[in-house]
């Protein structure tokens, strides 16, 4: 009975088998199925009518108030996450640890919460609203206020996927970058750039994705006017409920396929990475 | 800002286009969830009599929501021009929050501000096998209901009022009598879901129950959706739903639609908007138009919540609230 201890725990091949076949059932049933379905339900009614779903007045405002959306959340909290980051890799400053945590509310309050949040505060009612209306501004219930709250849940994705990269690398190498003179923006293009790169991009991936998809905080600030302030994740429940499945199904597709691309252009950043690394391995951190 | 941006929007257009006779306007209605083909239709028949009265087009947004959390929203600022809810606290409580409208909004238009109303009605499956007509058959043994829960959904409420008004018109003044009543008939209640469309689906999906009590709209909707499977049964007494609107004092001055938005509500009332309101199964007042609907929606005594419970404040804290007459009844079982 001696050879039975060289056997680890999942050699023997039934047990091996069921495994796989689990995983693979379960990834299945979670993953692909309803993601295949979402795109079947979208063309169930042939490409003629997924044209003209899309093409709805209202569904092609919320594409374009979702995009915009994006596009000031994005680089923003590009910005943000990044020098966020930094901040708390490169200096040692009383409160930093408190910092560090703080990053992480957003993760840790519910999207509802923090909706309601900027209501209490930004609301008509609110500490600042009010004072706010005074001078006519009103960011609730308008594009600003999504834009807001889109950020306050989107901003730990950048620097949560910089912080522990940074501070596995260490500062070796800017140390030395400015010990030979290098600017602080030279030192950053140069040296802290291209070792983040990767980490970068995967963090505005992921920024992107739930920027474009958020719908709790956004449900709460937004109104829900159609053609003003419906984004499309807003637009899909808005539509399900109408009983317009098909439709419905459209404009998830649509949020399926924005998903889909986001990945790919993760996918597509990474292996060039990869090629860059291997064609120059020596060069890889000029100067 | 989205003010400032109007004023010079419009500003533009005024000093670009002096002489020009037509004028673009815009109106957003706050709105109840289920209302949304309603007032889909509805707009297209305003926006062609606005252009015929006035030569302007008009362009109407509409938002749509559970009707407290329509007027939360409006109360921390959704500049809303007009509210179409389906629950008069909810308007009550634009005074009372935000003095966003006068105390005395209902009296502004005619029936209550309430331009269409329901009532709580029953949908029983094909040739009603336990004969249910009215109330007290709800309660004879092996009746089996469906409703919503009287604690989370106001439609629920609806229903709740209505077997105490049935109760209070016969028994007359012996409470016993009519607490027991009450208490026997949430006792037959199989399934309390915690909404409306929740207990439709319930009844109608996994089959359950022998009667389903909800909104005469929502059961005659249902039985036009299954021909012949389903019969409405609407009984003899039940409890006036109404279905308030008003314009936003505060908003329409902002906005500067005080006109348009007035007219919008007012036409509610006009005799094409009522047949249509008609079609989507609501009960209406314009004579004309409940005679040619006489036979969907038969004579009902309509109790209103000022008969059944005082007021709606009474209502909620007498009945509704924590320990309050629902859950003393619903320990009763």
């Amino acid at each position: 009975m001696k050879y039975q201890s060289h056997h680890r725990v999942g050699d023997q091949p039934w047990l091996r088998r069921t495994l796989i076949l689990a995983a693979v059932a379960l990834s299945a049933l979670l993953l692909a199925i309803p993601l295949v379905l979402i795109f079947t339900q979208a063309f169930s009614a042939g490409w003629g009518a997924l044209v003209s779903n899309i093409g709805d007045r209202y569904t092609l405002h919320a594409i374009g108030l979702t995009l915009f959306v994006a596009l000031l959340t994005v680089p923003l909290n590009l910005v943000f996450g990044t020098a966020l980051a930094w901040l708390v890799t490169r200096f040692r400053f009383p409160g930093r640890k408190l910092l560090v945590t703080l990053i992480d509310v957003p993760f840790a309050v519910s999207p509802v919460v923090a909706g309601l949040l900027y209501l209490l505060l930004y609301g008509r009612n609110g500490w600042l609203g009010s004072w706010l209306a005074d001078y006519d501004v009103q960011l609730m219930f308008s594009w600003p206020g999504i834009v807001m709250v889109t950020i306050f849940v989107t901003c730990p994705f950048v620097a949560r996927e910089l912080i522990p990269l940074m501070q596995q690398q260490g500062t070796e190498e800017e140390e030395a970058a400015v010990t030979l003179g290098a600017s602080g923006w030279r030192l950053f293009r140069r040296v802290t750039l291209p070792n983040i790169k990767w980490a970068l991009i995967y963090g505005v991936v992921l920024t992107n994705a739930r920027a474009v998809g958020e719908f709790g905080a956004v449900s709460v600030v937004s109104g829900n006017i159609r053609g003003q302030t419906n984004t499309l994740p807003l637009h899909v429940e808005l539509l399900y409920q109408d009983y317009n499945i098909a439709g419905a199904f459209a404009a998830a597709s649509l949020l399926a396929a924005i998903a889909i691309l986001t990945l790919a252009i993760k996918g597509v950043a990474e292996w060039r990475q990869a090629r860059l690394l291997a064609r120059e391995p020596a060069d890889r951190n000029p100067q | 800002m989205k003010n400032w941006l109007k004023g010079l929007v419009i500003g533009a257009s005024l000093a670009s286009t002096q002489g020009a006779v037509a004028a673009e306007q815009q109106l957003l209605n706050t709105s109840y969830d289920i209302a949304r083909e309603l007032f889909a239709a509805y707009n297209e028949q305003f926006q062609e009599y606005w252009q015929e009265k006035t030569g302007n087009t008009v362009t109407i947004d509409q938002s749509h929501a559970g009707s407290s959390k329509q007027a939360q929203a409006i109360i921390q600022g959704l500049k809303a021009d007009v509210a179409t809810f389906n629950q008069v606290t909810d308007i009550n409580i634009l005074h009372e929050r935000g003095n966003l409208v006068p105390e005395n909004w209902a009296d502004r238009l005619p029936n209550n501000s309430s331009p269409y109303y329901s009532t709580m009605a029953f949908l029983v499956r094909k040739d009603n096998p336990k004969n249910i007509q009215n109330w007290d058959d709800l309660v004879k043994d092996g009746v089996e209901l469906v409703m919503p829960n009287p604690k989370t959904s106001g439609n629920a409420r609806y229903t709740y009022l209505a077997a105490l008004g049935y109760a209070q018109e016969t028994f007359g003044d012996d409470q016993e009598r009519i607490d027991q009543f009450v208490a026997d008939l949430l006792g037959q209640v199989k399934v309390f879901d915690s909404g409306g469309r929740g207990a439709t689906t319930t009844f109608i999906e996994r089959g359950i129950g022998d009667a389903l009590l909800t909104f005469e709209s929502e059961v005659l909707n249902i039985a036009d959706r299954y021909p012949g499977e389903y019969q409405v049964v609407t009984p003899k007494v039940s409890f006036l739903a109404e279905f308030p609107v008003t314009w936003i004092d505060e908003y329409i001055e902002q906005n500067d639609t005080e006109e348009l938005a007035k007219a919008y509500l007012e036409h509610l009332y006009s005799e094409e908007a009522q047949r249509l309101l008609a079609g989507f199964n609501y009960r209406v007042h314009h004579d004309a138009v409940k005679a040619e609907f006489s036979d969907r929606f038969p004579d009902v005594k309509l109790l209103p919540i000022d008969q059944i419970a005082g007021s709606w404040e009474d209502a909620m804290q007498t009945h509704f609230a924590s320990g309050g007459k629902l859950d003393q009844l619903q320990r009763r079982r």
